[in-house]
């Protein structure tokens, strides 16, 4: 797993990617347009919530695409991936027909490719430094839909190379919350020899990427593959197994495990206090993409009940808000609203997202807030009061702020509004472990590149430590957390003492 | 998959379920809850404990059909499995020696307050447990409760079986006779509502444990939403005990008919 230039700079002049670059010159290369990704038909995809959106490259696409890539001398793409993915020499094995050895190559270094494929944004990390867009002002080598490729065709030829492992150790682990940050620190557990258990409060594995992430973005037989991928490397999944509550850490302990790796999430929405909020019919953007995406509420035969309407308001900016709105249009609405404070440069949801939600009739009523909600003699809401807002001077976040208008307000008819203005970090673990230093804002304190938390067993990272960011970022802390606590562990357990 | 060992039928409409859950056996508190679910399509539904047996490694679970998710997991027999189950959960009842406490429970509410009884009367209070059913055949657990109180007094709704009146009938009189130091009440939102503002007018320091709607109930959906002293609370992490007097009971029942009629869609797909 190691990264250094010199191994990166050794493996780019190994004979097959000599051979290669020679092969095409770079001229050639980049008088190839960059591909396009085929989209399912707005108003097809838009009657159920388990028709993927995009369709995947074929293997003539991804092929052409991968020889735009110059295998360059200095890969900055690299620098871009959280994970270190050695993206030249996967994209290269693409470009010579060995998908499978490109697979591999992902998952050195990755747990969850196919997840990463689809719901990274790729945009604003790997492909932002690509050459073409640092030194020809050119549109990025496509390395996300290069990745999910590679991911699929491994998953899809059923030839699934199990990462190697070193001898087990027999060191026990415990990973709290099967989110994409556990799983990627059990994943490089796994290969160091480590004895690992993962332990899940929901009755699926998976985290955020099953009840978060609709099936029409990373659809749920992807994720399972990946995490029996884990399996076959020795991963063991315990459900319905809250840490804290279930058994204690003290518990866990005694039952002989060494070392911890919190991975518990941001798993508390955050509401805006605003009058009226509490009413039927507002939920939060958790809620209800869980009763969906989880429980399977869309389909008739789930016991889970959703709540459908012909106008349906989201609240919010970033992708989780355009996960809810796209699913309310799924579930039949007539009118699905996205209702933002401030303008859409500054959302922060994907442009992908963005405009995605836009070819199935989203509305975006930008530059506007709600300030009350207004229920009908049930108690359920029926219209929400917004008012209209301008943009200020840049905030402590570097957006402009969004200020009120005054005398602007007026209502919007709804009977369903989804409320996902972000999360906070759910209190279980913070409040269960004694002695775990945590922030004014409910986060685990942590050593920033170690992960390490105040109790030196506990290490920590994604959402619970981070407050609320991305799949990727938190697959990095997890792989971060890893090889310290390796280093810890080892210092700790597995060093043969020399006696002096 | 945890396996039902035991089931007796308490009534037409209520049931007791003993599970096989040693570390929730072991783990639980007076005032904890479990989410079971019951089949592939099943829904998550939070449950109260009624008691657990840490040696068999058991919990118990008096369950109120209702819905199709309860009635599915009332139809399950002895040697059957329910498909997830998790806990505990929640908070658990702050129980400290204060002197008399005043345990009130209606309905099948009168099962999550067993523990909480057994837990005062251990903690060396003396304890009067006021149980309320709409008629004989509908009241639960009066033998366990008279084991653990100091007195029991049963209110039915018809005169059935002890006095016939409303279980504020019932704990007026007790508040009349002698001092009451803490109060806690169990039962559906209206009882619990009525009983809050009787001990308000006493001034007697009152816990009602509220039994919101949930999914996953780790403080993750915030379906569980209620307003307690003007803010917003989640009854999964923050509760589900709350000071009685500063719960919004009129919100609270509104919430619990938040999804009524896609229930309702749900039960008649269901009886099909």
């Amino acid at each position: 797993m190691e990264r250094s230039e010199e191994y990166i700079k050794n493996e780019r002049k190994k004979e097959w990617r000599v051979e290669l670059q020679k092969k095409t010159k770079a001229k050639d290369r980049m008088a190839i347009e960059r591909v396009e990704m085929s989209e399912q038909d707005p108003n097809e995809r838009i009657k159920s919530q388990r028709i993927e959106v995009n369709n995947g490259l074929t293997k003539e696409q991804a092929v052409k695409e991968a020889m735009r890539c110059m295998d360059c001398v200095n890969p900055t793409c690299m620098e871009g991936c959280p994970v270190s993915i050695n993206i030249p020499k996967f994209i290269k094995n693409i470009e010579r027909g060995e998908f499978g050895k490109a697979a591999s190559v992902l998952k050195e270094t990755s747990a969850l490719p196919a997840v990463c494929g689809r719901v990274c944004p790729q945009e604003v990390q790997c492909e932002q430094k690509c050459f073409y867009v640092e030194k020809l002002n050119q549109p990025s080598v496509a390395i996300g839909y290069l990745e999910r490729f590679a991911a699929d065709w491994e998953r899809e030829s059923g030839e699934i190379a199990v990462p190697e492992c070193a001898e087990s150790n027999g060191v026990k682990v415990a990973v709290i919350g099967s989110g994409p940050s556990g799983l990627s620190f059990a994943g490089d557990m796994a290969k160091l020899g480590y004895d690992v258990t993962v332990f899940e409060a929901l009755h699926e594995i998976g985290g955020v990427l099953k009840y978060g992430i609709p099936e029409f973005r990373l659809p749920n037989a992807v994720v399972d593959v990946e995490i029996d991928n884990l399996r076959n490397m020795g991963v063991k999944f315990i459900t319905n197994f809250i840490v804290g509550q279930t058994a204690s850490l003290e518990d866990l302990k005694e039952e002989g495990y060494k070392a911890f790796y919190v991975g518990s999430g941001a798993g508390l929405p955050r509401f805006m206090n605003i009058p009226g909020e509490n009413a039927n019919g507002i939920l939060s953007s958790n809620e209800y993409l869980t009763r969906v995406n989880l429980m399977g509420a869309d389909a008739e035969d789930s016991d889970t009940p959703v709540l459908r309407g012909k106008n349906v308001v989201v609240v919010g900016g970033g992708n989780t808000a355009m996960d809810s709105v796209r699913t309310a249009k799924r579930l039949g609405a007539e009118r699905a609203m996205i209702v933002y404070r401030r303008s859409e440069e500054e959302m922060p949801a994907r442009v992908e997202e963005v405009h995605h939600a836009k070819q199935e009739g989203v509305e975006f009523l930008t530059l506007t807030n709600p300030i009350e909600y207004i229920a009908d003699d049930n108690g359920r809401v029926k219209q929400v009061r917004v008012q209209k807002m301008e943009l200020g001077e840049p905030d402590a976040s570097g957006r402009r702020r969004p200020i009120p208008m005054e005398g602007s307000e007026y209502n919007i008819d709804a009977t369903v509004v989804v409320v996902a203005v972000g999360v906070s970090p759910n209190p279980l673990i913070p409040n269960s472990v004694e002695g775990l230093e945590v922030s004014k804002w409910g986060t685990i304190e942590v050593v920033k590149d170690k992960m390490q938390s105040s109790i030196p067993e506990v290490f920590a990272g994604g959402d619970i430590v981070r407050g609320g960011a991305t799949v990727i970022l938190a697959m990095g802390d997890g792989r971060k957390a890893a090889a310290n606590m390796d280093v810890y562990l080892k210092e700790k357990y597995l060093s043969q003492k020399v006696e002096q | 998959m945890n396996k039902i060992v035991e089931k007796e039928n308490f009534s037409e409409k209520v049931v007791k379920i003993v599970v096989e859950a040693p570390l929730i056996a072991k783990a639980r508190k007076p005032g904890n809850f479990v989410i079971v679910r019951v089949g592939e399509k099943g829904e998550r539904i939070p449950l109260t404990i009624a008691g657990a047996d840490v040696k068999k490694g058991t919990i118990t679970m008096i369950v109120q059909k209702m819905g199709v998710s309860s009635q599915k997991l009332c139809a399950l027999e002895a040697g059957d499995y329910v498909t997830d189950l998790v806990g505990p959960l929640g908070k658990p009842t702050e129980i400290h020696n204060v002197g008399t406490v005043l345990c009130c429970g209606g309905g099948v509410g009168v099962a999550p307050l067993l523990p909480i009884v057994e837990g005062y009367k251990k903690a060396g209070n003396k304890v009067i447990t006021v149980l309320a059913a709409r008629n004989k055949d509908l009241l639960i657990l009066e033998d366990e409760m008279r084991k653990h109180s100091d007195e029991v007094i049963i209110m039915t709704d018809d005169g059935s079986y002890g006095k016939k009146g409303l279980v504020t009938e019932g704990m007026e009189e007790v508040i009349q006779r002698e001092k009451i130091d803490e109060c806690i009440t169990i039962g559906p939102a209206i009882m619990m509502k009525f009983c809050s503002l009787l001990t308000k007018k006493y001034e007697i320091p009152t816990m009602a444990s509220l039994n919101s709607i949930m999914v996953d109930g780790t403080g993750m959906c915030g379906a569980c939403r209620v307003t307690v002293d003007g803010k917003t609370k989640f009854t999964c992490v923050d509760g589900p005990e709350f000071d009685a007097h500063k719960i919004d009971f009129d919100e609270m029942m509104s919430r619990l008919g938040g999804y009524k009629s896609e229930e309702q869609d749900k039960m008649d797909h269901f009886q099909e």
